[in-house]
C-alpha cells in the first residue's frame, strides 16, 4: 500500500471543519456576525469538498484503490495497549467523504436561508461544523476505538441539533429520546470492541480484518461480536427494534433533518457494518440477522408511512425503510449493494428533507392536512420534490432504481421471503410518497396562510440536489462504483442503462411502484376512493398503525415505568437511601457525636495548652534520650 | 574564692525572687520582686566577666521593663484584685518540676565541651566592634531598630483611646 | 569546688522552670508577662555562661544576648500594650476570663 503524498492535507479533510466549529464558538460569536459564522462553515466544509475529490482521484489512479497515512500513537500503555490514531483511505472511506462534504455543503448553503433571523444561528453553524468533523472523522478512522470516539461524537452533535430549539418540550424531549434510545445499540458496540480488544489485542481495523480471514477469530465469539457492532448501527440507524427516536428528532430543524437524520448519520450505521464487513463475512448467522432486521425494518417502517400526516415523520419512517433496504442489501450481497443504496439515499433524502423545509418555510406547518395547491406556487420546490421522489419510488433511470434493483435481485437469489418483503416494500413507498405529493402539491391550498416560493439560496441546493438525486446512480450503470469498492464486470453505458430493464425483476418493480402511485392518485387526487371510507373500513389497522404499532407505549410504559422505574430503580433507590445514604449519615453522625464530645477538650485555657506543649516537649525529650 | 561567694549568694537572691514573684499575692510585691531578680542577674553577668552586658541588664530590664510593669499594674488596678492561682495548680506545678528534673539530668548527662581560658576582661569595646565592626552584626543591628520602632507604632495604636 | 559551666546551667534551668510555673499556673496577665521574663533572662544567663566557658574570646553569646534583651524588651512593650486594651475592654485581665474564641 502506497503512501499518500503530501500526507497533511488528508487530515485537515476533518479537521478543517473542526477549527470551523471552534472559530465559531470562541471567536465569531462573541463578535455577534452571524452571516461570517455561516460563511466560515461553509468554506471550511467546502475546503473538506476540494480535498475529498482530490483524495478521490488520488485514489482513482491507485491500482489497490487504497492508500495509506503515517498513524500517530494515541494511547500506547506499555506493550499491552497500542492505539493509533490513524487513517483509513479506502474506496469506502472516499464515497463516504464524498457523500458527507457534498450534503453537508449544500445542507448548509440552504441552511443560511432556512435558518436566517434565528437566535441560535452561531450555534447552529457551529455544531454542524462540528457534526462535519466528527462524521468525517468517523468514516476515515482506522481504530475501531477513535471510530468509537467520533461515533458518540456524531451522536452528541445529534442530540444536541435535534434539542436546537430546546425551548420547546417536545424537542428537548425528543433530544432526550434520541440520545438515550441509541446508548442501548452503543452498548453493544462497546461491549462488542472489549470484546474484541480482550480476545485480539487489537482494535486496529485492517488487523482485525485480516484475523478474521486467517479465520483467528472465529466461531461464536466471531457471531457475537459482529452481533454486537450491528446493535451499534440498529441504534444509530434506527432498524427495528430501536427505531423509536428517528421520527421524534424530526423536532430538529429541517436541515438537520436533511443532513443527520436522513444523509449522513443515520447512515452511519450501515457505513459501520461495511467498514466491518469482514467479520460479518464468516459469520452467516451475523449476515442473516442483518439481512432479516433490514428486510424486516423495511415493510415494518413503510407501513406508518403510510398513515402519518406530518411530512417529515412520513419521510423519517421513510429513511427507516431505506435504510432497512441498506441493512437488507448489506446481508444478502455485500459492501457494495449496501453502499451504493446509501450513497444514492443520501442524495434523494436530503432532497425530500429540504423540499419539505422549503415547503415548511413556506406554509408554517408539517402537518399535510393543511397544505395543497403548492404545485402552481412553489414550482421549483415541487418539482425536486417530485424528482426524489420518482427516485426513492425506484422509477427508471432515477438514482434510486440502480440501487434498489441490485438489492431486490440478490435478496431474491439468496433469502426470497426477504426479496417478498422488499418488494411490497416498493409498493408502499411508491404509495407514501405519491401520497406526499398529492396532499402538498396538488389540490387546493388548505391552510391560512399565503405561501410563497422560497428564496434563491434555498433553491439553489435543491436543484443541485435533485441533479444528483436523477444522476447519482448512474456511476455504476458501467459497474465502475462495483470495480471501485470492490470487484465486478465492467460494461458500456449504453448497454448497462437499457440492459438493466432487459431483466423481468426491472419490469416487477417498476409494476410495483406504479401501482403505489396508482393507488395514491386513486384516493389523495382523483379521489375514486374516499381515505375516510378505507379508514372506516381497516379503522384496526388504521389505529394500529398511527399509534405505530404502540411502541413507544411498550417502552415507555412496560420497559422504562413498570421494569425499570418501578422495579429496578426503586430498588436501587431504596439501595441508595436506606444501604448508601444510611451508612453515610451513619458515619457522619458518628463523627458529629465525637467532635461535639472531643471539642470539649478545647476549653480555650491557653495556659493548659501550655501545659500539654510542656508535656509534649519532654515527651519529645525522652524519646529521643532513649531512642539515642 | 570571692567568685564563689558572689555566685551562690546571687543564685540564692535571684531564686528566691524569682520564686517570690510567682507566689506573692500582692502583684506589687511581685513587681519588686521581679526587680530583685533582675539585679542579681545582673550580678551575675558579672561573674560571668560579662561587665557590659551587666549594666545594660540594669538599665534595660530594672530602669525600663520594671517601670513598665509598674505602670501596667496600676493602669489595670491589679492590685486590688491580687495574683491568684488558676484550676491547674497542681498539674502545672507538676509538668514544671518534671521539666526541671530532666532539664538537670540533661545538663549533667552532657559533656560540655569546655576550654579553660581566661575570660576578656572590658568587653565593651570588643562588643562594639563585633556589633558595628567589619564582618559583624550590623544588619541585625538595624533590623532590631526597625523592630523597637514597630514595637513603638503597635503600643501606642494598641493603647490609643479611640 | 571551683565555679563551671554547669553551675551557671543548672541555675538558668532552676530560674526558667519557675517561670514556666508561673506562666502556666497563675490567673493575671501581668504576671504571666512577668514569669516570661524570669524565663528570658534565664535563657541569657545560659548564653553569657557558654560564651565565658566554651567560647571565652569570642563574645558572640553575649552579642546574642544583646539580641535577646532587646527582643524581650519589644515583647513586653506590646504584651503590656495589650493587656491595657484588654483591661479597657473587658474590666479584668484574668486569662482565665478571657477565652471568647475558644470552639
Amino acid at each position: 500500500m502506497e503512501v499518500i503524498s503530501p500526507s497533511g492535507p488528508v487530515w485537515l479533510i476533518f479537521l478543517l471543519p473542526l477549527i470551523a466549529f471552534a472559530v465559531i464558538f470562541l471567536l465569531i460569536k462573541p463578535l455577534n456576525k452571524p452571516k461570517l459564522a455561516s460563511f466560515i462553515s461553509i468554506i471550511a466544509v467546502l475546503g473538506s469538498l476540494a480535498l475529498s475529490t482530490w483524495l478521490l482521484f488520488s485514489l482513482l489512479s491507485s491500482p489497490e484503490h487504497e492508500l495509506t497515512v503515517p498513524s500517530l500513537n494515541w494511547l500506547v500503555v506499555g506493550g499491552a495497549i497500542n492505539i493509533q490514531f490513524g487513517l483509513i483511505l479506502d474506496s469506502l472511506t472516499v464515497v463516504m467523504l464524498m457523500v458527507v462534504t457534498v450534503v453537508s455543503l449544500l445542507v448548509q448553503i440552504y441552511s443560511q436561508g432556512y435558518m436566517r433571523g434565528d437566535p441560535g444561528y452561531h450555534r447552529y453553524f457551529a455544531l454542524m461544523s462540528l457534526f462535519t468533523a466528527s462524521m468525517l472523522g468517523l468514516v476515515m478512522a482506522s481504530d475501531l476505538l477513535v471510530l468509537f470516539v467520533f461515533w458518540e461524537l456524531v451522536g452528541l452533535c445529534s442530540y444536541l441539533l435535534i434539542g436546537f430549539w430546546f425551548q420547546r418540550p417536545a424537542a428537548a424531549n425528543a433530544a432526550k429520546k434520541a440520545f438515550i434510545v441509541t446508548r442501548f445499540g452503543d452498548l453493544g458496540f462497546l461491549a462488542a470492541i472489549l470484546v474484541l480488544f480482550s480476545q485480539t489485542g487489537t482494535l486496529d481495523i485492517a488487523q482485525l480484518h485480516g484475523l478474521a480471514a486467517a479465520g483467528v477469530l472465529g466461531g461464536a465469539v466471531l457471531t457475537w461480536v459482529a452481533i454486537g457492532i450491528f446493535l451499534g448501527a440498529v441504534g444509530k440507524s434506527g432498524q427495528f427494534p430501536l427505531h423509536v427516536w428517528l421520527p421524534d428528532a424530526m423536532e430538529g430543524p429541517t436541515p438537520v433533518s436533511a443532513l443527520i437524520h436522513a444523509a449522513t448519520m443515520v447512515a452511519a450505521g450501515v457505513f459501520l457494518v461495511a467498514r466491518m464487513y469482514p467479520l460479518f463475512e464468516h459469520s452467516p448467522t451475523a449476515l442473516l440477522t442483518v439481512a432479516t432486521i433490514g428486510g424486516v425494518t423495511a415493510i415494518f417502517a413503510a407501513t406508518m408511512a403510510m398513515v402519518m400526516t406530518d411530512i417529515k415523520r412520513v419521510l423519517a419512517y421513510s429513511t427507516i425503510s431505506q435504510l432497512g433496504y441498506m441493512m437488507l442489501g448489506l446481508g444478502v450481497g455485500g459492501i457494495t449493494i449496501g453502499i451504493f443504496h446509501l450513497f444514492n439515499h443520501a442524495f434523494f433524502k436530503a432532497l425530500l428533507f429540504l423540499s419539505a423545509g422549503s415547503v415548511n418555510h413556506a406554509t408554517g406547518t408539517f402537518d399535510m392536512r393543511r397544505m395543497g395547491g403548492l404545485k402552481r406556487i412553489m414550482p421549483w420546490t415541487y418539482a425536486t420534490f417530485l424528482v426524489a421522489s420518482l427516485s426513492i419510488v425506484g422509477i427508471w433511470p432515477l438514482a434510486g432504481f440502480w440501487s434498489k434493483e441490485e438489492i431486490l435481485a440478490t435478496s431474491l437469489e439468496s433469502q426470497p421471503l426477504l426479496f417478498y418483503l422488499a418488494l411490497i416494500t416498493v409498493f408502499l413507498t411508491a404509495f407514501y410518497m405519491f401520497r406526499i405529493v398529492f396532499l402538498t402539491f396538488g389540490g387546493q391550498y388548505r391552510g391560512d396562510t399565503k405561501p410563497h416560493e422560497s428564496s434563491r439560496v434555498m433553491v439553489i441546493p435543491m436543484v443541485v440536489l435533485a441533479v444528483l438525486a436523477v444522476g447519482s446512480g448512474w456511476v455504476n450503470v458501467t459497474g465502475g462504483f462495483d470495480q471501485f469498492l470492490g470487484h465486478g464486470e465492467g460494461h458500456s453505458f449504453a448497454q448497462g442503462f437499457f440492459g438493466a430493464l432487459a431483466h423481468p425483476l426491472a419490469w416487477l418493480s417498476q409494476v410495483f411502484a406504479a401501482g403505489g402511485i396508482f393507488l395514491a392518485y386513486a384516493i389523495y387526487s382523483a379521489r375514486w376512493l374516499s381515505a375516510e371510507r378505507i379508514r372506516r373500513r381497516f379503522f384496526p389497522v388504521y389505529k394500529l398503525l398511527s399509534n405505530k404499532y404502540w411502541f413507544d407505549e411498550l417502552y415507555e410504559n412496560i420497559l422504562v415505568r413498570g421494569i425499570l422505574l418501578n422495579r429496578f430503580f426503586a430498588g436501587l433507590k431504596f439501595f441508595d437511601s436506606r444501604g448508601v445514604d444510611g451508612a453515610v449519615n451513619r458515619i457522619a453522625d458518628t463523627v458529629v457525636t465525637v467532635g461535639q464530645t472531643s471539642r470539649k477538650v478545647q476549653t480555650g485555657q491557653l495556659q493548659l495548652y501550655g501545659m500539654f506543649i510542656v508535656l509534649g516537649i519532654l515527651a519529645i525529650i525522652l524519646a529521643m534520650y532513649f531512642t539515642g | 574564692m570571692g567568685l564563689e561567694i558572689a555566685f551562690w549568694v546571687l543564685t540564692v537572691v535571684a531564686v528566691a525572687a524569682a520564686l517570690a514573684v510567682v507566689s506573692l499575692h500582692n502583684i506589687f510585691r511581685a513587681a519588686l520582686a521581679l526587680i530583685l531578680c533582675f539585679l542579681a542577674v545582673a550580678g551575675l553577668f558579672v561573674t560571668l566577666s560579662a561587665d557590659f552586658l551587666a549594666a545594660i541588664q540594669v538599665l534595660i530590664y530594672v530602669g525600663a521593663v520594671a517601670v513598665l510593669i509598674i505602670l501596667a499594674i496600676m493602669l489595670t488596678r491589679e492590685v486590688q484584685r491580687g495574683s491568684f492561682s488558676n484550676r491547674f495548680n497542681a498539674p502545672v506545678l507538676l509538668s514544671a518540676i518534671l521539666f526541671l528534673g530532666v532539664a538537670v539530668f540533661a545538663v549533667m548527662a552532657t559533656s560540655w565541651p569546655v576550654v579553660t581560658l581566661p575570660p576578656l576582661e572590658a568587653t565593651t569595646t570588643a562588643l562594639g566592634s563585633e556589633l558595628f565592626g567589619e564582618g559583624g552584626y550590623i544588619l541585625p543591628v538595624e533590623i532590631s531598630a526597625l523592630l523597637l520602632l514597630v514595637v513603638i507604632i503597635g503600643a501606642i495604636t494598641l493603647v490609643r483611646e479611640k | 569546688m571551683t565555679l563551671g559551666l554547669e553551675h551557671y546551667l543548672v541555675l538558668s534551668v532552676v530560674l526558667f522552670s519557675i517561670g514556666l510555673y508561673g506562666a502556666l499556673a497563675r490567673r493575671s496577665a501581668v504576671i504571666i508577662l512577668m514569669s516570661i521574663e524570669i524565663m528570658l533572662n534565664a535563657a541569657n544567663i545560659a548564653l553569657v555562661a557558654f560564651s565565658r566557658y566554651v567560647v571565652p574570646g569570642l563574645l558572640t553569646g553575649q552579642v546574642f544576648t544583646i539580641f535577646s534583651i532587646v527582643v524581650g524588651a519589644a515583647e513586653v512593650t506590646v504584651g503590656l500594650a495589650i493587656i491595657i486594651a484588654i483591661y479597657r475592654r473587658r474590666e479584668t485581665i484574668d486569662v482565665t476570663k478571657i477565652n471568647l474564641m475558644k470552639w
